[in-house]
């Protein structure tokens, strides 16, 4: 890195003068800058430095905006109606109004991800030094950081150069959410681009945190055979104690996993996770376990499976104490940032802690040394566990028909489902015997449990569903792959050249949360879609779960059919949310490696690049919390489109070209400085679909780019007409967008395409170098 | 029929609805407009009233008012299926786009919609479009022929059954068929 403290820290020391204890030094920086690549224009841009590269951005994709709710109360002056153009007592309307939504959303993601960051980075310092060197994947990785090295100009060696990565990112997040202020900024776009800004800070936060963790916990790196992993609640020996991990951090984990091998209890226990945790354990220890994805925590505490809940920080349901209290099984707070409401046990004796949780005397405490949790989890799930001989509170088929009965048809909890699931009819039918339909409902709901908030019967409904599904909920036991970690140079060497030119059609990222309009196999369903068509799938958390949990004729899930490689047909899973950064990572690094293009302080010019000739696409299918928006603003910021599901539209505004406007889809041809027009794309920066089919349209499309070489293009066109005829039962009405010279044309549709471009006046046009930069116009040579 | 948002947490807003007691009511609002449009989401075909999807009421309904239709979603196919030529097809969300846009000159390109009617999205993605409508193009005119109230739009049918559904399209298609456009 570029610069370095001198950081002394002595714990005790005799002097003659006395005994020093716990003494820390930071003297000055020492610059020693190994890094010989030439700084670029925004090393640690500030909220404004990159706004002209956001606006470029936001001039091209205009926000459309969707309020969620007409009024503003984010002040005393308020509440304010905003209706249709009026204005608040502080003089913002509502354009302004829902961009400053976004942008708290998009920073309340990127702070979880930093500080998550934080924690993860302290404690590992704390535990192995700061000058513990990072190593992401040992030779296959030289670019250990791309996000970092872009954004900040820090090429980080060690666990201590993270630290000040860290304390960048925490200084920009706290001007991003200061904007938001009353009477702070007022202009929509100003709002967004400070939302592009959060999504970089977040990109860094997630890489600082992953990269920590896989090089100090040896965790798999950049390997695309990581083991494979047993998934599902038909994949635990329920005989076994059982301890469930619940949230996103690592940390406390690795201390039940230590303690639990130390005491040689890892052949008779079982330690199972639910969202990133669940990840992030397996990359630990390969016989952890994996339940399923973030929306599922009910279901499964409520079937009684575990005897002890660890839960950490995101994402963590905020009533999970009760509901774990219902079925007897002790929780555990293993983070700061969501103690729950428990007593602080830190320092108390373990055995001490272990006897008030076994005897029921608390229903849970605070942890917050990740050792002790470690010991206690493990020592309570031991001594519980025939006690509780796994309670549930699940009811039987009589209960469910039992229950049914009192159910009076006044429709609340369809009108809370987020689904709109049909419950009262399925009551209904259950009520006189017929269980199916309220089974069918098992694979749609999402387990928010708001219908039986709204039930004026306190019927438990999700409790009904999940017993009516109880049959596929046991039989549940698939393989994920698990988090691979970065992408390696290697693989970036021998697909950069494919993927820039087209001749690979694209990268599609499927990631985010399980937030599912019709449950998980529509992931499923479009990876393999996109695998089998040999575009590059890349996946994440809860996403990656989703993708692993069906099987395909031969009875393999989708990460035995396909390889685990950065390749064409691949399908890889990085790992937990944190590891997203490997997929931000990883187009950069085209750009670096493939590209040669210096990485230092150059955002503008690298996301450029990507924006103009990376074929990638993001699909949050199910996104629903604030990290997954600034994940999306992150993409965003580097021109890469994200599309996301139904549920998605809920973020409130999407980013869209039109196709429709000519103008919009200008770029200067840097060989000539030219102005050239690329027809659209990508279309969009952000976009809502609606189904499974329109998702795989739009993915197709959205991967075209202006620099696609002639086959490159043929290929891609072949695959969007292909999806379009299928999905849409016609040609697609925009083709003629997308043909530059009839070497565009897949040769088996020419018969098809040439008519249409007779009729729509088509004419050709250049491949240009294409960039939206004028200052990368190279001057013309005579 | 209640005219309280279906979705119960869609807290009516401040700018609520006008409730189309009866079909016939809407018919003469269609019959007024000139350029009235109508875009059908994908709960076309995952609704079903009296054993005939809402697509096929749609269908008829677009037959008889020469309403042009645009299909958003995989719509179009299923439209084309049976026989029906939806006049353009995109995503909700570029529609949505469009209709924000006043200097957008419509699907034929001779003029921009002065109404623009909604049926069979999924409810939350319909609500937040006709938020957006209703907050950015505020004298644009918006109507939905869905059974479930929805307070953003400028009109809208209460919350009724299936049947009073079905009933209400029934209506308003022979409305057309009897007196023509
Ligand atoms: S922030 Fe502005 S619009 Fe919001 S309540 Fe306060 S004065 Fe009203
Ligand atoms: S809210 Fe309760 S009583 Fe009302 S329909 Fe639903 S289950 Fe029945
Ligand atoms: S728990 Fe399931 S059925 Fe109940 S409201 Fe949530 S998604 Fe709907």
């Amino acid at each position: 890195m570029t610069t370095k403290n001198v950081h002394v820290k002595i714990d005790e020391m005799k002097t003659n003068a006395g005994l020093i204890k716990n003494l820390e030094l930071s003297i000055g920086k020492v610059i020693s800058d190994n890094w010989t690549e030439p700084m670029g224009p925004t090393p640690m841009p500030h909220i404004s430095t990159l706004r002209d590269w956001d606006m470029k951005l936001l001039n091209k994709y205009k926000p459309f905006y969707m309020p969620d709710c007409d009024l503003c109360c984010l002040c005393t002056y308020g509440k304010c109606d905003l209706t249709a153009g009026k204005r608040g007592a502080c003089g913002l309307d509502i354009g302004a109004q829902s961009s400053r939504i976004v942008l708290i959303a998009c920073s309340i993601g990127a702070a979880t991800h930093t500080a998550h960051a934080r924690h993860v980075v302290d404690h590992l310092i704390e535990k192995y030094g700061r000058r513990f060197p990072l190593d992401v994947g040992g030779l296959n990785v030289k670019v250990e950081a791309p996000v970092t090295r872009l954004v900040t100009g820090i090429k980080p060696e060690t666990l201590g150069d993270l630290d000040e990565v860290l304390t960048y990112c925490e200084a920009q997040i706290t001007h991003c959410l200061s904007a938001a202020h009353t009477g702070q900024e007022g202009n929509n776009l100003d709002f967004e681009s400070k939302a592009f800004h959060a999504g970089r800070m977040d990109q860094v936060g997630m890489e600082v945190a992953d990269i920590a963790q896989i090089s100090t916990l040896n965790f798999p790196k950049a390997d695309p055979e990581a083991p494979l992993i047993r998934m599902g609640i038909g994949s635990v020996d329920r005989t076994k104690p059982t301890i469930m991990c619940i949230g996103h951090n690592v940390v406390p984990s690795v201390g039940i996993i230590d303690y639990m091998k130390d005491s040689r209890l890892d052949d008779k226990m079982e330690v199972v996770g639910l969202c990133c945790t669940a990840f992030d354990n397996t990359r630990y220890y390969d016989r952890a376990k994996i339940v399923g994805p973030i929306s599922w925590q009910l279901k499964f505490v409520r079937a009684g499976f575990a005897d002890v809940v660890v839960i950490d920080e995101q994402c963590v349901r905020t009533d999970i104490f009760n509901e774990a209290e219902k079925v007897k099984a002790p929780v555990i707070a293993a983070s700061e940032k969501n103690c729950m409401g428990f007593k602080n046990r830190t320092n108390d004796p373990a055995d001490q802690i272990v006897d008030d949780l076994v005897s029921g005397r608390v229903p849970g405490v605070l942890i917050l040394d990740p050792d002790k949790v470690g010991e206690v989890a493990v020592k309570t799930a031991v001594k519980i566990a025939p006690i509780r001989r796994k309670l549930n509170v699940l009811p039987s088929l009589e209960q469910v028909k039992e229950i049914a009965k009192t159910c009076r048809h006044c429709n609340l909890c369809q009108r809370s489902c987020p689904q709109d699931l049909k419950i009262p009819a399925a009551l209904k039918a259950a009520a006189e015997g017929n269980i199916a339909p309220l089974t069918a409902l098992y694979e749609e709901c999402i387990g928010c449990g708001r219908c039986e908030e709204a039930c004026p019967q306190k019927i438990m409904i999700h409790s009904l569903i999940v017993k009516a599904g109880e049959k596929e909920l046991m039989s549940e036991d698939n393989l994920c792959r698990s988090g691979r970690g970065a992408v390696s140079d290697v693989e970036i060497r021998s697909v950069g050249g494919p993927i820039v030119l087209g001749e690979i059609p694209g990268i599609l990222a499927v990631v985010g949360c399980a937030n599912y309009p019709h449950g998980g196999k529509d992931v499923y369903d479009i990876c393999r879609e996109f695998a089998s068509r040999r575009y590059i799938v890349v996946t994440s958390g809860c996403s990656a779960m989703s993708a692993g949990s069906y099987r395909n004729e031969e009875g393999k899930t989708l990460y035995e059919e396909f390889p685990g490689g950065f390749e064409a047909g691949g399908v890889l899973n990085v790992g937990s949310c944190v590891a997203n950064s490997h997929i931000a990572g990883a187009a950069i690094k085209v750009a670096n490696i493939f590209a040669k293009r210096n990485l230092r302080g150059n955002y503008e010019e690298i996301a450029d690049y990507i924006h103009n000739r990376l074929g990638a696409v993001g699909l949050a299918w199910g996104a629903y919390s604030q990290k997954a928006a600034s994940i999306a603003a992150g993409f965003w910021s580097l021109g890469v489109p994200v599309l996301v599901g139904p549920h998605g539209s809920k973020y409130r505004r999407m980013l869209l070209g039109r196709s429709d406007k000519p103008e919009n889809w200008e770029v200067y041809d840097a060989r000539t400085g030219e102005i050239v027009n690329t027809g659209p794309a990508p279309e969009h920066l952000f976009q809502t679909v609606e189904t499974p089919q329109e998702a795989m349209v739009q993915i197709a499309k959205l991967c075209i780019r202006p620099n696609d070489t002639w086959k490159g293009r043929a290929g891609k066109l072949s695959h969007y007409i292909d999806l379009h005829k299928r999905h849409y039962g016609c040609m697609p009405p925009d083709i003629h967008m997308f043909v530059r010279t009839t070497a565009d044309i897949p040769i088996t549709m020419k018969d098809e395409i040439v008519p249409i471009l007779k009729e729509k006046n088509w004419k050709e046009s250049v491949i240009p170098d294409p960039t939206l930069l004028p200052r990368m116009i190279r001057k013309q040579k005579e | 029929m209640s005219c309280e948002p279906w979705q119960c947490a869609e807290i009516a807003a401040t700018k609520k609805a006008n409730p189309i007691q009866k079909p016939e009511i809407a018919v003469a609002m269609i019959k007024k407009a000139s350029r009235p449009l109508l875009i059908v989401g994908s709960n076309a075909t995952q609704r079903w009233m009296e054993g005939k999807q809402l697509i096929d009421y749609i269908i008829d309904f677009a037959n008889a008012s020469k309403v042009p239709v645009v299909a958003t979603a995989h719509m179009v196919g299923e439209f084309l299926k049976r026989g029906y030529q939806p006049a353009a097809f995109m995503t909700a969300m570029d529609i949505g786009q469009r209709v924000v846009d006043p200097t957008w000159q419509g699907i034929d390109g001779k003029g921009h919609p002065d109404l623009v009617m909604f049926v069979g999205l999924p409810y939350y993605m319909e609500a937040l479009i006709l938020s957006g409508l209703k907050h950015f193009a505020p004298d644009q005119k918006t109507m939905t022929l869905d059974n479930l109230y929805h307070p953003h739009a400028s009109w809208s049918f209460p919350n009724a059954t299936l049947e009073e559904w079905a009933n209400n399209l029934k209506v308003m298609t022979s409305k057309f068929n009897e007196g023509g456009q």
